[in-house]
């Protein structure tokens, strides 16, 4: 037997972090960043005699959650403790929702080899992070942080219906784009706003019953759930292989050796002990709250994705990259609101300016230039005023010198020669210099019109007129 | 009913507290003693009867989401007794 | 007549009137605490220097309680002074914040003489449980004086205080107040803010009143009840006039008196007096109706069990990395947990800690939690039924009068049913009182409980005030520190 012979069996438990100004139980700031200890008040640090009262946006931005995931929202819901003895946890419980979660039943739609696929969602609640434990640098024990202790966290939970990888990876992705799309997480994973629990089983192909699953814990970054998802199902396939058994328990990734490590610290299974928060009311929720928030709800990347094509008249694979994240997609729409020219946006941004973002790496809201410049520079392209090789020079100045690309141009004088005694000027000079190229045109190589405007290119610093090198060549080759 | 020592040890485990071999016996008794009484409760019925968490009826009871900053952030830290860089110290966590 | 031996409202008409002063009555009342307290021992902290100071500075232009005297049980946070829950575990805690009634009472000009003793986390019935020390009974030194409010309570049966905050979970105000005879009130679950008040059991817990009579139980509810926004379970309802009402007298009112509290376990010199009580009533013009309250039974599991069960996470955040007692010896994590919340919780703490984690506990869960929960709504709808008929209903506050110090310590189960009365208005989250209605043959007082409808603690003043008149226990008896 071999890795064909079993199916992979991967359900995510994805922890996203709300984009409120404060704390899900007190009015502390959720601001990334401060000096230690300072975003903190007697709620969200566990002193005695505290209360926590909850945040009104987070069960907003919860629900949103679930109508952008096909989900039923509750009509009645509440908060539960799970307590458990760690320092990052003040309280020694975590409040969060066991039986009646805001949000249930819903699903997201990726794309696979084979088409479309739908990943149900068994699951949407509202929990509060936990704060941090810093090394100490001395090596005297480790320090504890509590200003992302009480930061709003929705968790979604997904049905095992992930079968590979690829497919996790596109689920997380799918996620990521809808919580942007619909505000409510900034899903910065490099500040664990959006970070991944990934349970992963195999089970021989043709057998319903499900194997036994290991558990991978707060994994931040897409590529490395990937690896470990790869690594992790070739692991169980080998054990199974060679007649051994797999243990359920949660393991620990490392990124550097590309390996799954047993946590050995853990003896018993947990005993969290969940019971109804008796500090905190129920929540009932009305049609009429769900319409209404059903109603400021944007427009989602599916539906932007058939107007892109639709209406628009772009490439199903441009429209795909495009909505693939609400900032590109957004820097696509206000640009074009000013070029009018779909196709052209859409090819600056695939190329030139998705090789910014990745060499940068940032989003496509961190540009240093604005999507209106950019809306500019490919009007000044159609207008003939530049070329787009100009333009090309002209965006990098753009990003190391954000400004409109007018003004660059007039700066750096790349204005475009369209003068037509200026280019028929380089046209016979340009022949003047290449009779091979002539002799190569008229024996029937085309080629060699290319390179006679390539030279005129070169020579004029990209400022000639392409079109019009082209035309005028051809005139005078006729000849 | 009987409660075994190994039962009352995971209970005192999960609890995050020790207990020597004379206070076992003394927990045990109690416990079960607490316990014999407790039973009782099930005697009645409580088919379809739902339950109460508490006795308020206090329905969506929010705050709204404006920071409003803690003014005495000094005194969170003061009862802690061993800090550094305005962080608590702990034994080293793996 | 000293100053201290006055109640707040003769304390206000005399300041009025410009016949006293603040610093008078503060000073009154240091001087009976410097003869007194060494008998008592109510203080765990006694803040008489600063009482003295603030007294001094309070201008000719005051506010109405400005001067006025108070005792605060340990258990209510309060800003710069220690906060201690009677355990060794908060022995050096000073809370960086006010809770909402210290902040209500420092806005109304009162003066904090003292943080009062309890029962170690306001966990037992007689305030022996507590680290520091015990608390004794000003009718007999040799007694208990009830508890978890001990401290509170007889600070103001010695004329110590003038009157005090206490807090309540399962009878923790009334109990006491019943055995050192004076009134102990237990407001509506949420009519007082538990913002600052060291939870126990988050759903059982509120603050409440002890007083010298009734009229104060009045004004000091009204200084501390109302909305707070910091306190979920807070009633968003309108403040009553607790005065208003309060001279109405009881003619033509009902009162319903359940059978069941007079079979079991009670002291027969108790049940005559109160039985006593009922005859007062009627003679006042109260119509007096036997009922039958059938989960009567039923009421110290339903509340051991959620009490417990809510205390064991309450007191997860006692672990020494914060606040609060930690080991000196510890090699791990886990060990510093461990060894912090051994060293740090009395027996009694740890013994409800380990009950309340049992039966959260997997496969105990439904059998006891979730079971207690679902009588939990049997008990609010018997009440209910009992208020359709009955104004209020009257019953023995506690079995028994005090018991003697160290006669029921080391039995749990003993001690709990001093609370049999009291629990099941906790329970259902109503409002109940605890007056003065005699004494024993022994001299010890006896107390009679009233329990009303939610938020009708004006009608629940009223009765307690016709009898209080009519009986004038203040005026026949007075506690005489037997030793």
């Amino acid at each position: 037997m071999s890795k064909e012979d079993y199916d992979i069996v991967i359900g995510l438990e994805v922890h996203s972090e709300l984009s409120t100004k404060t704390k899900i139980f007190c009015s502390c700031p959720t601001e990334f960043g401060g000096e230690p200890n300072t975003h903190c008040c007697p709620v969200c640090m566990a002193m005695p005699g505290a209360l926590p009262v909850l945040n009104k946006k987070v069960v907003e931005y919860a629900i949103k959650a679930g109508i952008a995931t096909n989900c039923t929202i509750a009509k009645e819901s509440k908060n539960d403790r799970k307590n458990y003895f760690y320092p990052d946890l003040p309280k020694s419980y975590q409040i969060s929702q066991f039986d009646m979660p805001l949000c249930t039943n819903g699903f997201v739609e990726i794309e696979t080899e084979n088409g479309p696929k739908k990943i149900r969602l068994v699951r949407i609640h509202i929990e509060e992070d936990a704060g941090k434990l810093n090394h100490d640098e001395y090596g005297r024990g480790s320090l504890v942080d509590l200003n992302r202790a009480g930061v709003p966290l929705i968790e979604i939970v997904s049905e095992p219906d992930i079968s590979s990888a690829s497919e996790a990876e596109a689920y997380l992705k799918k996620l990521k784009s809808i919580l942007e799309y619909i505000e409510v997480s900034d899903c910065k994973m490099q500040e664990g706003s959006l970070r991944a629990d990934v349970n992963v089983s195999v089970k021989k192909k043709g057998t319903d019953e499900l194997g036994t699953r290991t558990e991978m814990k707060n994994m931040n970054s897409f590529r490395s759930i990937v690896r470990a998802i790869e690594y992790e199902s070739e692991r169980q396939i080998e054990v199974l292989e060679n007649g051994g058994i797999i243990t359920q328990e949660t393991l620990r990734w490392d990124d550097v050796s590309g390996k799954t490590f047993s946590m050995r610290d853990k003896e018993d299974a947990q005993d969290y002990r969940y019971f109804p928060e008796p500090d905190l009311a129920m929540i009932r929720i009305s049609d009429e709250y769900v319409q209404k928030i059903s109603k400021t709800l944007p427009e989602m990347p599916e539906k932007r994705k058939a107007r892109y094509i639709e209406e628009l008249g772009l490439p199903e694979y441009d429209a795909n990259i495009l909505t693939s994240s609400k900032h590109l997609s957004d820097l696509f729409e206000r640009a074009n609101n000013v070029c009018n020219n779909p196709k052209a946006v859409s090819n600056w941004i695939m190329s030139d300016i998705i090789k910014i973002l990745n060499e940068e790496g940032i989003e496509a809201d961190k540009l240093p230039f604005s999507a209106e410049q950019l809306g500019k520079l490919i009007n000044l392209i159609d207008k003939k005023t530049i070329s787009t090789s100009i333009a090309k020079t002209v965006l990098e100045e753009m990003t190391v010198n954000p400004k409109d690309p007018e003004e660059i141009i007039k700066e750096k004088g790349l204005i475009q020669i369209s003068d037509e005694g200026a280019i028929k000027e380089i046209v016979l000079k340009i022949l003047e210099e290449n009779p091979q190229s002539i002799a190569d045109y008229k024996a029937g190589r085309d080629r060699a019109l290319g390179f006679l405007v390539g030279q005129a290119m070169k020579q004029t610093k990209g400022k000639a007129n392409p079109q019009m090198l082209n035309t005028m060549f051809l005139e005078e080759l006729k000849k | 009913m009987e409660i075994s020592r190994e039962e009352i040890l995971h209970i005192a485990k999960l609890a995050d507290l020790k207990i020597n071999e004379e206070e076992l016996e003394n927990y045990k008794k109690n416990l079960e003693d607490i316990l014999n009484f407790a039973n009782t409760i099930n005697k009645v019925d409580t088919q379809n009867v739902d339950i109460s968490i508490g006795t308020i009826e206090n329905v969506n009871v929010f705050r709204e989401d404006e920071v409003v900053p803690f003014e005495n952030e000094k005194g969170l830290l003061e009862n802690a007794q061993d800090k550094e860089d305005n962080m608590f110290r702990i034994p080293k966590v793996i | 007549m000293e100053l201290y031996e006055l109640t707040v409202h003769e304390l206000l008409e005399k300041l009025e009137k410009n016949e006293i002063t603040p610093e008078d009555i503060t000073k009154s009342y240091i001087e009976r605490i410097n003869n007194k307290e060494q008998d008592i021992q109510a203080f765990i902290t006694l803040l008489d220097k600063e009482a003295e100071e603030t007294a001094k500075n309070i201008e000719a232009e005051r506010k109405k309680y400005e001067g006025i005297p108070i005792g605060i049980k340990d258990n209510i946070c309060t800003k710069g002074v220690k906060t201690t829950c009677a355990s060794k575990m908060l022995e050096d805690f000073v809370s960086p914040y006010d809770a909402t009634v210290v902040e209500k009472l420092k806005d109304e000009g009162l003066i904090m003489m003292g943080k009062m003793n309890m029962d170690e986390f306001a966990m037992g019935s007689s305030t022996e449980y507590s680290y520091f020390k015990k608390t004794k009974n000003p009718w007999d030194l040799t007694r208990v004086p009830g508890g978890s409010s001990g401290g509170s309570i007889a600070a103001v049966a010695s004329n110590m205080l003038p009157w005090a905050l206490g807090s309540e979970t399962g009878g923790s105000v009334r109990q006491p107040a019943s055995l050192c005879g004076i009134v102990g009130l237990k407001p509506t679950y949420g009519l007082v803010s538990r913002y600052g008040l060291v939870a126990y059991a988050s759903s059982l817990d509120q603050i409440g009143p002890a007083t010298k009579d009734v009229e104060d139980c009045a004004l000091l509810l009204g200084l501390i009840a109302g909305h707070d926004k910091k306190d979920t379970t807070s009633a968003n309802v309108d403040k009553k006039d607790y005065l208003a009402h309060l001279k109405d007298g009881v003619k033509g009112l009902k009162i319903g008196v359940p059978k069941e509290f007079f079979q079991k376990g009670i002291n027969e010199e108790v049940k005559e007096n109160i039985l006593n009580a009922i005859e007062i009533y009627k003679n006042l013009g109260a119509k007096v109706e036997e009922f039958s309250f059938s989960m009567a039974d039923y009421m110290l599991p339903i509340y051991y069990i959620i009490a417990c069960a809510e205390a064991s996470s309450n007191l997860g955040r006692f672990d020494g990395i914060r606040y609060g007692h930690r080991a000196k010896e510890f090699s791990s994590l886990k060990e510093l947990y461990v060894n912090s919340r051994t060293e740090g919780f009395g027996d009694e703490v740890k013994r409800r800690i380990i009950l309340g984690t049992y039966v959260l506990s997997s496969g105990y869960y439904e059998a006891y939690y979730k079971k207690a929960q679902k009588l939990r709504t049997l008990v609010i709808n018997e009440f209910k039924k009992g208020f359709e008929k009955y104004d209020v209903i009257l019953t023995p506050t506690s079995p028994t009068t005090a018991f003697k110090i160290g006669e029921k310590s080391d039995n749990p189960l003993e001690m709990y049913l001093a609370d049999l009365y009291t629990v099941p208005v906790n329970i259902a989250g109503l409002p109940a009182i605890s007056i003065p209605s005699g004494v024993d043959s022994n001299r010890l007082p006896i107390g009679l409980q009233l329990i009303g409808n939610h938020f009708e603690e004006d009608k629940l003043l009223q009765i307690a005030y016709a009898f209080e008149q009519a009986f004038k226990f203040r005026e026949k008896y007075k506690p005489d520190f037997k030793k």
